[in-house]
């Protein structure tokens, strides 16, 4: 598997208070550990099993995520800013890998 | 009583031929991809057995159509964005990329994706974006031919596919024996192969709107791909799709670039002619 890349995409801009959507997809193949390859070996379970986001530190979203999760898993959440910050996005791999994306947002 | 007087009723309607099925419409709906609205209905061409084409997406649920409108949600366009990479990769002896002599895809690859197949003269057969993909490697950058189904093969037809977003399928069927070919594809499409004795027109034709277990058929068009499949979260090439249907008719199914399936995929693409191409879509 290639390695897993985030993508984001937040507003550039928003007013105090205002509803945004924030939009994640990242790469993965997300193995389950049920399937089998052709000798009949189970293949390893490979999962993210961690998303989280924060804004200047603070909470935003997370979850847990489990092998029934499909492929290239994709969230969309909203959130309210009142300041100027940055997003910061996390994937956690069950190879202990995380990958991570930053986004700043200007509150006008 | 009553129980045994439905089975009745159920083996009767088996047996008159009407399967039993739960009719639905394709959704009245538009597709907008960043802004751009796709041409999702379109009036058959000539010869064509239905009067109007309708793109695969019609036939989609809610959360599938909303993730092919969107192209960040699109998770086929990480198989677009990996192809422009490979694109701007140079690989063989002789030292280059498809850059160096086709420089910007958006430019140079604008309205291909909705030409192919065409004639190709060199190996008078037609030809489709993947061959033509490998013919370039060979001939002109000295790297292998991709193996069937590589994931780069996939992703640069999506690629190269993706920059013709929006255009129109149209075919030249003038060129070559392209009108042969093009009859033996369309003789393949209402051949009856496999245990369950289905031609592609079975389904695709026969019962278009219908339902096949919890599918929804479609009209089985050819403009979307390579798509994306939550199925097997990856892009389905139109060759997969064939081999696979042909499979699920419990047939043996022919290789990949065969001349039948080249055939069929000439004749299957035509059939969407004046549909948008709307490379990577998403099914389920």
């Amino acid at each position: 598997m290639a390695t897993p890349k985030p993508r984001v995409k937040v507003p550039k801009t928003a007013t105090a208070g205002e509803v945004i959507v924030l939009k994640t997809l990242i790469s993965h193949d997300m193995e389950s550990g049920q399937r089998k390859d052709k000798e009949g070996k189970a293949i390893p379970r490979q999962i993210i099993n961690k998303f989280t986001c924060e804004f200047n530190g603070a909470p935003v979203f997370s979850c847990d995520m489990d092998p029934a999760i499909s492929a290239n898993p994709y969230f969309e959440f909203t959130a309210k800013v009142a300041e100027s910050g940055t997003f910061t996005f996390t994937w956690v791999d069950d190879d202990g890998s995380t990958y991570t994306d930053e986004q700043k947002i200007e509150v006008k | 009583m009553k129980k045994i007087s439905l089975a009745i009723a159920i083996a009767a309607s088996a047996f008159s031929g009407l399967v039993f099925q739960a009719s639905a419409d394709p959704v009245d709906e538009k597709l907008v991809i960043d802004g751009q609205e796709m041409i999702t209905r379109a009036p058959a061409p000539e010869g064509h057995p239905f009067d109007e084409v309708l793109s695969g997406w019609l036939f989609r649920e809610a959360e599938t159509r909303a993730a092919e409108a969107d192209s960040f949600a699109n998770p086929g366009m990480l198989g677009v964005e990996r192809g422009e990479e490979v694109w701007n990769t140079v690989e063989g002896t002789a030292g280059k990329s498809c850059a160096s002599c086709h420089n910007d895809a958006v430019e140079s690859m604008k309205g291909v994706g909705a030409k192919f197949p065409k004639w190709d003269a060199d190996s008078k057969r037609p030809i489709d974006i993947e061959l033509q993909i490998d013919k370039c490697r060979v001939e002109n950058m000295g790297a292998e031919a991709y193996k069937f189904d590589a994931e780069d093969q996939k992703a640069m037809t999506a690629f190269i596919k993706h920059q013709s977003l929006g255009m129109p399928v149209k075919l030249d069927l003038s060129e070559g024996d392209m009108q042969a070919w093009f009859d033996k594809g369309k003789e393949t499409y209402y051949t009856r192969t496999g245990q369950l004795n289905l031609s592609c027109a079975s389904c695709h034709e026969g019962s278009m709107g219908k339902y096949i277990r919890a599918d929804h058929l479609s009209q089985g068009q050819a403009n979307g791909f390579p798509t994306y499949r939550f199925n097997t979260g990856g892009l389905v090439s139109i060759q997969n799709r064939f081999r696979g249907c042909i499979r699920d008719t419990r047939a043996e199914f022919p290789k990949a670039f065969s001349d039948e399936l080249l055939a069929l995929e000439l004749y299957v693409t035509w059939r969407g002619t004046g549909l948008s191409v709307e490379t990577p879509a998403v099914r389920q």
